[in-house]
């Protein structure tokens, strides 16, 4: 089958509509998620969604619902067990490990298809329903709103925190409502490219694009059109191989644009001129 | 607003003067469950004016920045910030924070730091816009930053970082501006660039400065009035009238001398309190800490 047939299918439309909303999504946050030292907690939170989504599985028979839930449940959490980065770090390495645990067990209580277990850690993105892709447009709308309405305090409270609360801006609420978006996000992405992969669209688009400029508008606009091109584009190179999980295309090309922005932004550092005062030593 | 000319050599203004003071505070105290930070503040602050904020560790000097911030409320008394009280948001008051590194790698150029001190409390995605722009240029040309403005924020020297944080509290063009320890680990010279600048803006535009600082010799010159925080008393006044060994032996009730060298203050004999002059030394705060350090102890400076 050609590229033409596969956009023919209703079952790869879904799959290319789900790619992109959770590019846009994740290419969004990711710088966030960088600057407030997040990473662990996008990791904390795509593996528990596999908990909850197992958990789904078992009572709800829906997945997806299960770990939607699951990760406002895990938004909370995290927020609640601390705001400094190193305490909520361990807390989450805590929670994390005894909730894979009860994924597991809950697991063994599961007597469907074993099918549907495997696509939860390596993503389903080629079995869509339409039920769950109005769930992922909800979601994906519903985050894009918020970051649209809180995008400028969030901000400035993830750079410049102490001089944000000076203006007003509410740091601690404001990193609750970011943690909330970051479990819809990265739940809605472990749909995608699996939960053991989620980093690769949350982190890794980013990441590069912030070897590549300093300016905030140009960082977002990278990171999205990386992931963009991350999950879209893993999504076609996989009508030409079928018997390579899309996943793998598109933790790849992730990782090639990264391997890429490194390189380059070495070069264009060392090309862009600084003034030499700021280079030389505070001293007098 | 009117623009008060002629020389500032006349320190202590009297409260009744025309103008509305800058900030005012009215019988202010602070009260925690089981202290008193201070308490029976009255203070005007006229327009223009540089009161240092001194006092040992813990003794309530970044409290007061909060309440004219509107972070904290007052356990008793009232406060007013240009006339009004004060509320979250304020284009009233600028703010510098401690002189604390940036991140390497922070997708921020010293440009977008300015420009949140302008609309970064608000909501909705800031859109490019010329007034907002030439705003932002002039305040960074008004601090001389102009040449690194662009460069990404985290790569600056720590002086370069601080001027840029002036900019960013001075952009809003408030009629006070609150300095939180600003000085710290800056070298002298960049100490005295940064103290300069905000002396060369106050007289400009009259703004009011509220000064927090361990260390008073650097801005020695430019002092107006010195608010010194003990424990629940409180002593103001021009550097004359309170930076006296008499003074200081009241307030912290314990015998202190005070010795002028050189243009210097030198304070001597502080019980139990870190405090007074040692030259550029460091301090190191805890990040994100509402509360000052435990005090280190007295030790001799070199």
């Amino acid at each position: 089958m050609g590229l033409g047939d596969y956009l023919g299918l209703p079952f790869f439309q879904h799959a290319l509509i789900a790619a992109t909303l959770v590019a846009i999504t994740c290419g969004l946050i990711g710088p966030f998620v960088i600057t407030r030292g997040a990473a662990f907690a996008v990791h904390g939170v795509a593996e528990m969604s596999f908990t909850s989504a197992v958990a789904g599985l078992v009572w709800l028979h829906d997945p997806v619902l299960g770990a939607l839930l699951g990760s406002i449940v895990m938004a909370g959490a995290i927020g609640l067990l601390g705001a400094r980065q190193r305490e909520r770090d361990s807390a989450i390495g805590v929670t994390l490990a005894f909730g894979l645990g009860v994924g597991i067990f809950l697991l063994g209580h599961y007597h469907g298809s074993i099918g549907s277990a495997y696509s939860i850690l390596f993503g389903q993105i080629l079995g869509i329903s339409d039920d769950q892709l109005w769930l992922l447009l909800g979601v994906a709308g519903g985050v894009l709103i918020t970051m649209l309405l809180i995008y400028r305090r969030l901000f400035f409270a993830s750079i410049d925190p102490e001089v944000a609360e000076a203006r007003g801006v509410r740091v601690r609420a404001i990193g609750l409502v970011f943690l909330l978006i970051l479990s819809l996000t990265v739940t809605e992405a472990a749909q995608i490219v699996g939960t053991l992969l989620v980093l690769s669209l949350a982190i890794t688009p980013a990441a590069a694009a912030l070897r590549l400029s300093a300016r905030p508008v140009a960082v977002a606009v990278f990171s999205i059109v990386f992931a963009l091109i991350a999950a879209d584009g893993g999504l076609l190179l996989n009508t030409q191989a079928e018997n390579v999980s899309p996943s793998v295309f598109v933790t790849s090309i992730s990782f090639g644009i990264y391997l890429i922005a490194r390189v380059g932004g070495h070069w264009l550092r060392g090309r862009r001129s600084r003034p030499p005062a700021a280079l030389g030593p505070t001293g007098p | 607003m009117a623009k008060e000319s002629g020389a500032r050599s006349d320190t202590a203004r009297p409260s009744s003067s025309v103008t509305t003071p800058a900030v005012r505070l009215r019988g202010a105290g602070i009260r925690f469950a089981d202290r008193e930070l201070w308490g029976d503040l009255d203070i005007d602050v006229v327009p223009g004016e540089f009161l240092a904020v001194l006092g040992p560790n813990g003794s309530g000097k970044t409290t007061l920045l909060k309440v004219l911030l509107g972070l904290q409320e007052l356990s008793s008394g009232t406060a007013e910030v240009g006339g009004r009280r004060p509320h979250l948001g304020s284009h009233l008051v600028g703010y510098v924070p401690q002189q604390k590194a940036f991140d390497r790698d922070l997708p921020i150029r010293g440009r977008d730091l300015v420009r949140l001190g302008l609309d970064g409390h608000r909501w909705l995605i800031g859109l490019p816009n010329a007034a907002v722009r030439h705003r932002v240029h002039e305040a960074i040309e008004a601090v001389g930053a102009t040449a690194y403005a662009d460069a990404p924020i985290g790569l600056l020297s720590g002086g370069e970082q601080q001027r840029l944080r002036l900019a960013q509290a001075l952009v809003g063009d408030p009629e006070v501006l609150l300095c939180d320890e600003p000085l710290l680990s800056l070298d002298l010279r960049r100490q005295q660039e940064a103290v300069e600048l905000i002396d060369q803006r106050r007289r400009a535009n009259d703004t009011a400065v509220l000064f927090v600082t361990h260390e008073i010799n650097p801005i020695l010159p430019f002092v107006d009035r010195v608010l010194y925080l003990v424990g629940n008393r409180w002593a103001l006044g021009t550097l004359d009238e309170v930076l006296t060994g008499e003074r200081l032996s009241q307030l912290f009730g314990a015998p202190i001398d005070v010795v002028r060298v050189g243009g210097r203050v030198v304070i001597a004999g502080m019980p139990d309190e870190a405090h007074g002059e040692h030259g550029a030394a460091h301090h190191h705060h805890a990040a994100d800490d509402d509360h000052e350090p435990p005090a280190g102890r007295w030790r001799p400076w070199a």
